[in-house]
């Protein structure tokens, strides 16, 4: 076994017991944090499928994050007040089961993408970052003003979605439910990677202009990359509107793309694992400053730059060891 | 009358005030190897730019094997059998030798919009990418990430990358740009094989190859073509040896 | 109809304060290729800096000369202690490095200042309103924001096509190795066009002061927006920050006035006011939208 092995290992049984040792500790808080942490780790890794291996820089992925999230909510929202969301062109109704509301949550998020990569993905570089933050900006700026569904102040959950065999309101169910959905989108990542798809979208990130010249029409493959982890990042909306069962649009403001972006880049951009320890660390470091002071920003700041200055391979390249790549 | 595969007519092409092309105008029968010339600055890399489709052209037409692609994208030329092998080597350096050229076999086989399986178990790359290494003299190299080979062998791969594709003709950008002599005696025998296989258009600075290789030379000078044939009536064209005056290349060939 | 001028005003006036964000801005990014997040920072610090020394000393004009040197100064110290150390690297890096700079900044302000938004009140010689066209009375503090923007305008064409220092920067913003060829001193260039950038930032700050709240995180709102500006104008091109300030000013200011009132024309007022703030809010990301669909680079790009 070498390092990145026993490394993974460690933490998937760690990540499984949990729970168990969070009820030895009388820290049932602890599978509350820990289900957000896996949460923002799977969005994480969605964008990491595009800015790691596809070379995209998106400063707009929670504007994916934000409408996985509103999905849940609003419709919801509709099932309780027994109202229906659309009479026209066709009848929608609200809806509670996770059968129905997640597909159409991570449709919905796609189908964003989409547009979005569509009209980004004319351009690159500077222009390409600015676009997608102005984008995903745009669509906070819609939120705010939809007033039917809370606007600035956003709006609560009634209850969590339901779905058979499973009490998404039992916290410790719901922790397994967010490790099934990592596990799961980490093995589609780790296939889709080492995929004919994913050596051509790698391909893009080196060097696009030499990808032309092999001939492939490098736009629809970058564009289906960006779609496919806008779906992945509404996947994990999805869930976290059920898990603090409230949404607003500061979800998708763009400093919390901005956070994404910087578990992806504190783990080890590039590698599929790295995101997941990004988010951890990130998330547990916010609440570990937190407790000492209010203004954990003013330390988190500078050490972002001087990770971005000094130590470019993130935590799982260290761990790791060799080239980390690709896994 | 010689079968022409590529015909260009008359590209303009202007940068500011400057004509980098200036009604250029060459014809590259099938089979031939093909060089075009000219000092620094005549405008053979902008010219080439416009042939692999990287600029258009202000106005001139290009066809290629009986079709116009004055206005098709690179992407579309490389697939009609136009590859374009660069100055710069730029094979993939973070990927494998053996996925550097994986993507050269998909590039041209149906689209890659294949998520689950394993790449190296595609079908296309599996049939192919043994006798691809092989025809480059690379598969005992499969596995190393092409940023660790030496320079010879990334032009190796590179030529091999252009070659998978079954192109009808290739174009050549100063192949032998940074070789030490015993690489370019390799390149020359390289391409020498190529010559026998595919129509080639070699642009070069290096002389005596081009004198070596080349069945007909066009010499590029201000965005236009001064002079166009063999090599024995180039060297002894006074239009060129008044355009290189000074410089004794032209003596060596 | 005066409705209707008072909004071209204020159109005017949000573009102008766009423009003095964006002229600087645009010309980091094109000049030294870097992805500057932080530029709406020094933007809260000219507010902050401004409203402090007004609050002090009562006076408005030392108010303006303490916020420009201050975000002027701030502007050359990131850049020699941070930027600088960026323009090697990636656009990846830095987003995440100007980001951590916004984070720190943010902070830092609420340390000093707290948390509660601090009001600037317009100096009592610019309270009053003047008639710029007889029978619309509009408020001279706003009037002087737009003559403040259209000279500093005038001095940035001055600077650009008559100092030599002027045409260093823009040679370096169309080609910079072609400047670094002709023996520009590029590091200090770089030092005074940041400099610059956030001189103008500051101003643009303290001038917003009386008319927005001074709070931590007001740069983002416009920095976003300036963005806009700079992608619709084009990279590195000054006239081009120009044409989208104003562009996204009025589209911004007469599409939140009048979409209520057009709207209302096709459906009922409730929905029409739904529809049109929603509307409203998209409007000028939908402008850049169709901008990049049909200028990707921008409508006056630097580079040909």
């Amino acid at each position: 076994m070498n390092r990145r092995t026993i490394a993974i290992t460690i933490g998937a049984v760690a990540l499984v017991a949990l729970p168990s040792l969070a009820s030895m500790a009388d820290e049932p808080y602890l599978v509350t944090l820990f289900s957000r942490i896996l949460i923002y780790a799977l969005a994480a890794v969605s964008l990491d499928l595009m800015l790691g291996f596809g070379g995209m820089v998106s400063l707009g992925h929670a504007a994916f994050f934000g409408i996985g999230a509103y999905v849940v909510v609003i419709l919801s929202f509709h099932a309780v007040e027994g109202t229906a969301l659309l009479t026209w062109p066709l009848q929608l109704d609200g809806h509670q089961s996770v059968l129905v509301v997640w597909p159409i949550a991570v449709l919905l998020a796609a189908a964003a993408a989409a547009v979005i990569g569509a009209l980004s993905l004319r351009t690159s570089g500077m222009h390409f970052i600015m676009i997608t933050l102005a984008f995903a900006q745009m669509l906070y700026y819609f939120f705010v003003s939809l007033e039917a569904y809370g606007g600035d102040d956003g709006l609560s959950l009634f209850s969590r979605n339901t779905a058979p065999g499973i009490d998404l309101g039992d916290e410790r169910q719901f922790y397994y439910l967010c490790l099934a959905a990592l596990a799961a989108f980490l093995f589609f990542s780790w296939r889709l990677v080492h995929s004919r798809f994913g050596m051509v979208i790698r391909g893009c990130m080196e060097n696009e202009r030499r990808m032309k010249s092999l001939g492939f029409a490098t736009f629809r493959y970058r564009l289906v990359c960006f779609v496919i982890a806008g779906a992945g990042a509404g996947l994990a909306g999805a869930l976290i509107a059920n898990q603090t069962e409230y949404v607003s649009p500061g979800l998708m403001h763009w400093t919390r793309s901005g956070e994404i972006l910087v578990m992806v880049l504190l783990g080890g951009m590039g590698t599929l694992f790295g995101p997941v320890l990004g988010a951890a660390t990130l998330l547990l470091v916010e609440e570990l400053l937190s407790i000492y002071t209010e203004h954990w920003m003013v330390y988190l700041g500078p050490f972002l730059i001087l990770v971005v200055l000094f130590a470019k391979r993130g935590i799982y390249g260290v761990l790791a060891g060799g080239n980390g790549n690709h896994d | 009358m010689t079968d022409v595969l590529l015909a260009v007519r008359s590209l303009v092409k202007r940068f500011g005030a400057v004509k980098a092309s200036n009604g250029f105008s060459i014809d590259v029968a099938r089979g031939e190897l093909h060089a075009l010339i000219g000092p620094n600055g005549a405008g053979k890399t902008t010219a080439l730019n416009q042939l692999s489709g990287e600029l258009a052209p202000d106005s001139g037409e290009i066809d290629f094997d009986g079709r116009r692609i004055t206005r098709l994208p690179i992407h579309r030329r490389a697939r009609l059998g136009l590859a374009r092998s660069y100055q710069i080597t730029s094979v993939f350096d973070h990927l494998t030798v053996k996925e550097n050229l994986s993507l050269a076999i998909v590039a041209h086989n149906g689209h890659s919009f294949r998520f689950w399986r394993k790449a190296g178990d595609d079908p296309v790359i599996h049939r192919a990418i043994e006798p691809a290494m092989v025809r480059v003299g690379l598969e005992d190299r499969a596995d190393v990430v092409a940023a660790n080979l030496s320079h010879g062998e990334k032009r190796q791969l590179e030529v091999g990358m252009a070659l998978v594709g079954h192109p009808k003709m290739l174009l050549l950008d100063e192949p032998y740009a940074g070789m030490g002599p015993g690489g370019a005696v390799e390149l020359t025998k390289l391409i020498q094989r190529l010559k026998a296989e595919f129509t080639i258009l070699l642009v070069e600075h290096d002389m005596r190859a081009v004198f070596t290789l080349a069945d007909r030379i066009t010499v590029l000078v201000y965005g236009q073509v001064i002079a166009s044939g063999p090599p024995d009536t180039i060297r002894t064209n006074p239009a060129v040896r008044q355009a290189y005056l000074g410089d004794d290349l032209m003596e060596q060939g | 109809m005066l409705l209707f001028i008072e909004q071209l005003l204020n159109g005017l006036q949000l573009g102008i304060m766009l423009f003095l964000m964006s002229a600087g801005l645009t010309l980091v990014f094109g000049i030294m290729q870097v992805i500057n997040l932080a530029h709406g920072s020094f933007y809260m610090i000219g507010a902050y800096v401004g409203a402090t020394v007004i609050a002090h000393t009562g006076s408005f004009t030392l108010g303006i000369l303490a916020a420009l040197s201050a975000a002027a100064l701030a502007g050359m110290v990131v850049e020699a202690l941070v930027l600088r150390r960026l323009y090697k690297k990636d656009h990846l890096d830095q987003v995440l490095a100007t980001f951590g700079l916004i984070m720190f900044f943010n902070e830092l302000t609420r340390i000093i200042w707290g948390r509660q938004p601090l009001f600037m009140d317009v100096p009592s010689w610019l309270a009053g309103s003047i008639e710029l066209i007889p029978g619309v009375p509009y408020p001279s503090y706003r009037v002087a924001v737009i003559v403040v923007g259209i000279g500093v305008g005038g001095l940035l064409y001055l600077l650009f096509t008559r100092t030599r220092i002027g045409m260093q920067i823009r040679a370096g913003a169309s080609n910079r190795e072609m400047a670094a060829a002709l023996g520009v001193n590029i590091r200090l260039l770089y030092t005074l066009v940041f400099g610059l950038g956030t001189l103008l930032a500051g101003l643009a700050g303290v001038m917003a002061g009386p008319i927005l709240a001074v709070e931590a995180g007001m740069g983002e709102s416009i920095l976003i927006l300036t963005f806009v500006v700079i992608v619709i104008g084009g990279i590195g091109s000054i006239r081009g920050a120009l044409v989208g300030a104003l562009l996204v000013g009025l589209v911004d200011t007469l599409g939140r006035a009048f979409l209520p009132a057009v709207l209302r024309l096709f459906l009922t007022p409730a929905y029409a006011d739904g529809a049109a703030a929603s509307l409203a809010s998209m409007s000028v990301y939908l402008l850049m939208a169709a901008v990049l669909v049909w200028r990707p680079k921008g409508l006056l790009p630097a580079h040909g």
